[in-house]
């Protein structure tokens, strides 16, 4: 009976540990699909210099000039959240937004405009 | 005028006319799309408050040349929920100028996820007066005689409608394709109106060009929308029915100021011929930051 317990709590336990590893992942959310695209101004300094222009209008007032977002709710784009994303993950996460935690949709945006914005946030790790 | 009006102008106009001296630094640009009567799913960023005026200037067959400006303060209250207050007014040549009342409408995104087509419902109450002449939805039999009664006899007319809208809205590539479904009930004792707008546009150039500049392609976009009633419960038909016809362009000028305009082409006899809309919009960024620490897009 106590080792059948034991082994209810472990799987339980197990489960929430799982839960944990992938909420913990947002880019584990995107389809694969998406995640293996890539962006087509990669390596181009021109269109990262345009997505600087970009985040200037539109991501600067949440994400601070630097990047390093509050703090709090509205975080660094300067992580390893970023850097262990491929472009795909980040055009889809634009895309996306997060509405129910306070992240526009930014499918508002022309797709090569998203690219761009992909372009700068990879030149400023 | 009367004098609750002065007081109400006195009061919205000061704050507004003031708040760019306290908010230099809080300025962005817009990233609407310049329909008039269309709705997309893009809701106003969270925090951000945007103030557009939307001007229509026509003239009914038997009236003077009109023009009827909403003055619309649209606030992001999250990222699923945008709000609205409208101020319409009117001047009539040969006629006089009148404040014709207040809107409130409300933006929900019900499902948080982006998809092929995305769904928003609309809602909206109306306390406006007979002599409103924005024309910012068609619905029902609205027709250009409406539009042509002397403002002290349509001003006595109270209007106080609930409007519900489906809006039905893509953003494919550089494209957005949006359709509106309409129902506006007068809840004093009309049936209910229904109307249709649909629209498509896009900027001239997708890419940024990385340039500060003033007249590159990608600040332009153009499109064209489409407009009309669909009857009411009482006569669901066509008959005596306008439609309209618009192109639209936009300009997203420096400094967070965006332009609009679209001549509005009347495709029926009830329709006026021509109805032409001017908009210009300003929008601040985080404005509700100032007041709430956590406000924008920390929800």
């Amino acid at each position: 009976m106590i080792r059948r317990g034991l082994a209810i709590l472990l799987l339980a336990m197990s489960a929430t540990l799982m839960l944990c590893a992938a909420s913990s992942s947002r880019w584990s959310h995107v389809p694969a699909k998406e995640h293996e695209r890539s962006n087509p101004f990669a390596g181009q300094p021109q269109a990262a210099a345009a997505g600087d222009e970009l985040y200037r209008d539109h991501c600067i007032g949440c994400h601070k000039a630097n990047a390093a977002g509050d703090g709090h709710k509205r975080p660094s784009l300067r992580s390893e959240r970023i850097r262990t994303a491929s472009d795909g993950d980040i055009e889809w996460f634009l895309r996306q937004g997060d509405l129910a935690h306070g992240m526009p949709s930014w499918s508002s945006l022309p797709e090569a405009q998203r690219w761009q914005i992909v372009a700068y946030l990879r030149s400023i790790q | 005028m009367p004098a609750t009006l002065h007081l109400l102008v006195r009061r919205l106009c000061f704050p507004i006319a003031i708040l760019p001296l306290f908010l230099p630094s809080l300025l962005c640009r817009a990233q609407e799309k310049p329909y008039f009567v269309t709705y997309t799913h893009d809701l106003e960023e969270p925090g951000n408050l945007e103030v557009e005026t939307k001007t229509a200037l026509a003239r009914p067959d038997g009236s003077g040349h009109y023009g009827a400006t909403a003055m619309e303060l649209e606030y992001g209250t999250r990222t699923w929920w945008t709000s609205e207050l409208y101020l319409d007014g009117q001047a009539t040549g040969g006629d006089s100028t009148l404040y014709t009342g207040w809107r409130l409408e409300n933006r929900l995104r019900p499902l948080m996820q982006e998809h092929a087509i995305n769904p928003v419902l609309y809602v909206e109450y109306e306390n406006t007066s007979g002599a409103d002449k924005t024309i910012l939805e068609v619905v029902g039999h609205d027709g250009q005689s409406d539009l042509a009664e002397l403002n002290g006899i349509a001003r006595r007319e109270h209007q106080h409608e609930a409007e519900l809208k489906l809006i039905l809205s893509s953003n494919l590539k550089a494209w957005n394709i949006s359709e509106n479904f309409i129902s506006e009930k007068d809840l004093n004792h009309a049936p209910w109106e229904f109307g249709y707008a649909i629209g498509a546009a896009r900027p001239l150039r997708s890419e940024s060009s990385g340039r500060d500049c003033t007249f590159c392609a990608q600040r332009f976009i153009v499109g064209a929308e489409a407009y009309g009633g669909l009857g009411d419960t009482f006569s669901l038909t066509l008959r005596d029915t306008s439609h309209y016809i618009a192109p639209v362009i936009g300009w997203q000028l420096p400094k967070g100021v965006r332009l609009s305009f679209s001549p509005g082409f009347g495709l029926t006899s009830t329709s006026l011929n021509r109805v032409y809309r001017v908009g210009l919009a300003y929008e601040f960024n985080q404005v509700g930051s100032l007041f709430h620490h956590s406000a924008g897009g920390a929800q």
